[in-house]
């Protein structure tokens, strides 16, 4: 058996046993009880559980327990601080940046990356960052909207 | 009062005490097909706290179409309280009214007006019980912001929290109350934040396979390779022999469990099965089209005839003959079906991934031996449904596997077989003739649908002599479904059939204008009296910059419009066609819309927003392959739903109606999507698209042809 691995979750230490490739995902969602981390396609190609490590944006379905050894994953469960929503929660709320809320985790940490490596990208940037999250609902535009305006204040982000 | 009901003494245990409000609205058509012995025509429920809070209880589910927003408003609305403080209970079979289910854009149309009836009632139940208690007469008083005042004398006050405490109050309605006027609105028609926003941007949104039970097990459920195929061989003993995996075989049930998801994965690989291929060839993608219009033979179903069809073709002085043809179009809603079940003490609880919780109740009771009062069906938020969320085999596999592990047990599909039993939107051909008289006027319509029903082949354009027909009537009950026609399962895909059959109608009215050398526009508003109609597309055109010209007028402009589910919509686009790689790029879309009045305009808008969106894909870019009854594309990387990169701007807007009940948000603005960029492409090209959808290599067939034409 795989030894057990340790990392950081939403800031607290955990520690885990690696499996054999165990993956991230299922460890999130099943053993520590985090299921806004979402499973949509299992290959990489929706970003509905897109996580942060170390600040990038992963796919949780593709990246194992042994790939965050001594790093600290971010999931949405993460963001909020002291009960205030980041600022990027707060967009995508009041932009109506959500409908079934089911890709709503991926995009807002998907956004969150981008932000983090770029603090003021262009509308067409962020449009290009955000080309392998899908939403079904066609709430497209309103997402660009909201990462937009949070991008406008990008010193916020990290507050 | 039948078994079925809930007592008072029963409605109260659940509620707590306080002002309960039962409409009873008798025939509504969302409750039409209510089975027989369900007991009392109940459709809304609602109660208003000792602590002031409201609770709303609906059949109904949210699946990102925002009624729990809408309903909450529209119950502040006419009970007088801040849409905050309402509390939706939605789609639990032990605690909510009986509903059909949610779809065809019918909760704010027909229950909508149930539940106003119910608010609108417990508000004059709260002025009664005011009078009593401040001893003046009921006429005196005025509701609002959830206090009941003496009008003139607002000191003299009494709260609803104050009214409601200690009461053990049921009231009944009928649909009759009296509700109140558009111009009277504080919280309809006035944009609300979704309600579900918060819980969706933290992640505490809880959908069907983030529900947990001690004790669970999660499921993998062997399946075919290709739809039909019948098992010939089985060896599980390498599963079985996985620590922790149980096997379980029942009929046509083969699953493998693990308290681990990945594990049970790993036993589900581990399973050996060979299978028999079905004994008759199914059509494949190449031989759908013929297959459908032969498998619908001769007996066409005839909707609408007016006029004299025959003659008109003989009389007329131009004739259009066309067909139109579109594929197999998946619902792909980004949370694949899940469900947990839990079965003990002969009692099954179910939360699952559905848009029909109380039909899925009804199956379940059936396949587990169960009374459905014995069953109870709990609907977290849907990660999507689109009309893909209105059978129940997921949540029925989840019941089964409960039953027989006596265990709960968690069946979330995988995105294979997500794609597998998608219940597609319908492959489908219309045939259309048209005809023209010497003035110009369309004189002759004969429209023929193959293979997806005819919602949306009515239309609003007068034309004397017209004919609807269609062959191989849709039906979408699972024991019914169309097999000979289909060769997989189909169903309901948002505003079911009518995105072809607008592409059909609306492509043809742009080949007669293209002929007439008239404005398509101007020719639509030339064949229309329908008021409604006629300002949606003059809204859509003005708001768009739309000028006046002849197609192809090579700008890439295009104008559609369709009447469905009780609105009407129009919606114009630009497109840029590159000619060498036959690809377009979507510049923008104006859609407009009269949905009569508004709940939410926000929501109404995003409704808009999302069905220009998600229309794109059945227009530019999604077609299920198939072979037979071999499902190809499987998953995300060959399946293209539309991405950020092809999403335009969409401009939504609402055309103000007071003087028309709510009607359907959902669906209406995607039925135009495939007819007005046709149209466009049209209008940039000269090329007539007459495939969905519209790919490159179409594209590119059809500039090809069109040079080789000489246009």
């Amino acid at each position: 058996m795989a030894a057990a691995v340790a990392f950081r979750l939403n800031g607290r230490p955990v520690s885990l046993d690696a499996g054999h490739g165990r993956s991230l995902l299922w460890a999130l969602r099943g053993e520590l009880g985090l299921t806004g981390t979402k499973y949509g396609c299992g290959i990489g190609a929706c970003a509905a559980c897109t996580v942060l490590v170390d600040g990038r944006a992963l796919r949780s379905c593709l990246t194992t327990i042994g790939d965050v050894a001594g790093r600290e994953v971010v999931t949405i469960e993460g963001l909020a601080r002291g009960g205030k929503l980041h600022p990027l929660q707060q967009a995508f709320a009041d932009h109506g940046a959500l409908q079934c809320g089911y890709c709503t985790p991926g995009m807002i940490l998907g956004a969150h990356a981008l932000l983090a490596a770029t603090p003021h990208p262009s509308r067409a940037a962020i449009a290009a960052a955000m080309e392998q999250h899908l939403c079904r609902c066609g709430a497209h535009q309103r997402i660009l909207a909201a990462i937009e305006s949070v991008a406008a204040h990008a010193d916020r982000v990290h507050e | 009062m039948s078994e079925q009901a809930l007592s008072r003494r029963e409605f109260f245990q659940l509620a707590g005490s306080g002002i309960v409000v039962l409409v009873c609205a008798g025939s509504l058509p969302a409750f039409a097909a209510e089975p027989p012995h369900y007991p009392e025509d109940i459709n809304a429920y609602l109660l208003i706290g000792a602590d002031g809070r409201v609770t709303v209880y609906s059949g109904k589910i949210e699946m990102g179409q925002g009624v729990m927003t809408s309903l909450a408003q529209m119950a502040a609305e006419e009970l007088g309280v801040d849409v905050r403080s309402i509390d939706m209970v939605l789609g639990d079979t032990d605690r909510c009214p009986w509903d059909m289910g949610t779809f065809g854009s019918m909760t704010t149309r027909f229950f909508g007006p149930a539940l106003r009836a119910a608010a609108a009632e417990a508000r004059v139940a709260l002025i009664e019980i005011a009078a009593a208690r401040l001893g003046v007469p009921a006429g005196s008083l005025s509701a609002r912001n959830g206090v009941v005042s003496v009008s003139g004398a607002p000191a003299r006050q009494v709260s609803y929290a104050e009214l409601a405490h200690g009461q053990q109050l049921v009231r009944r309605v009928g649909a009759a109350a009296v509700l109140k006027a558009a111009a009277d609105f504080q919280v309809m028609g006035r944009p609300a934040t979704r309600l579900d926003a918060q819980p969706k941007v933290t992640g505490e949104a809880k959908y069907a396979a983030d529900v947990r039970l001690a004790g669970q097990l999660y499921a993998r459920i062997l399946r075919p390779p290709a739809h039909r195929c019948q098992l010939r061989s089985l060896d599980t003993s390498a599963a079985a022999a996985m620590a922790g995996v149980t096997v379980v075989r029942h009929d046509d049930l083969v699953a493998v469990l693990h308290a681990d998801r990945e594990r049970c994965d790993a036993a589900l690989a581990a399973l050996r099965a060979q299978w028999q291929p079905p004994p008759e060839a199914a059509p494949d993608q190449d031989g759908i089209f013929e297959h459908l219009m032969q498998a619908s033979g001769t007996a066409l179903k005839e909707s609408t005839h007016r006029g004299d069809v025959l003659g008109a073709r003989s009389h007329a002085a131009r004739v259009f003959e066309s067909t139109y043809r579109k594929g197999y179009v998946a619902h792909a809603p980004l949370e694949p079906h899940a469900a947990l079940a839990e079965v003990a003490a002969g009692r099954a609880t179910v939360w699952a991934s559905t848009q029909t919780p109380f039909p899925t109740r009804e199956r379940i009771a059936q396949v587990l031996g169960l009374a459905p009062q014995a069953v109870r069906v709990i609907t977290p938020f849907l990660g999507g449904g689109f009309g893909g969320k209105s059978a129940d085999r997921q949540a029925v596999e989840a019941a089964r596997l409960a039953q027989l592990c006596g265990r709960p047990v968690q069946v979330a599909w995988d995105r294979s077989e997500e794609f597998f039993y998608d219940r597609f939107d319908p492959a489908a051909v219309v045939t259309l003739v048209s005809g023209l008289d010497a003035d110009g006027h369309v004189a002759l319509w004969d429209f023929t649908s193959y293979g997806s029903g005819e919602r949306g082949a009515a239309h609003l354009y007068d034309i004397p002599n017209l004919r609807i027909r269609s062959g191989g009537a849709m039906s979408y009950e699972p024991s019914t479904a169309p097999q000979r026609l289909h060769p997989f399962e189909v169903g309901p895909w948002r505003a079911p059939g009518a995105n072809m059959n607008v592409f059909a109608i609306e492509s043809q009215m742009d080949i007669m204008a293209a002929a007439c050398a008239s404005d398509p526009l101007e020719f639509r508003l030339r064949h229309l009296t329908d008021v409604r109609m006629r300002r949606v597309l003059q809204a859509a055109a003005e708001a768009f910059g739309w000028k006046a010209a002849a197609a192809p007028s090579r700008r890439g402009v295009g104008i559609a419009c369709s009447t469905d589910a009780g609105s009407c919509v129009a919606a114009c686009a630009e497109v840029a066609v590159d000619e060498a790689q036959g690809t377009l790029r979507v510049v923008r879309v104006v859609c407009a819309e009269d949905l009569g009045i508004v709940v939410n305009p926000e929501g109404a808008r995003m409704q808009i927003e999302g069905g220009v969106t998600m229309g794109l894909g059945y227009a530019l870019s999604e077609e299920l392959r198939f072979r037979g009854g071999d499902i190809l594309d499987r998953n995300f990387d060959s399946y293209h739903l539309p991405r950020f990169s092809a999403v335009p701007h969409v401009e939504a807007i609402v055309v103000r109606n007071d003087q028309l009940a709510p009607q359907g948000g959902g669906e209406p603005p995607i039925t135009i999507v495939g007819a007005v960029l046709a149209n466009a492409v049209f209008d940039a090209t000269g090329s007539r698209q007459l495939r969905l959808p519209m790919t490159p290599e179409r594209v590119l067939a059809g500039l090809a042809a069109a040079k080789l034409h000489g246009s």
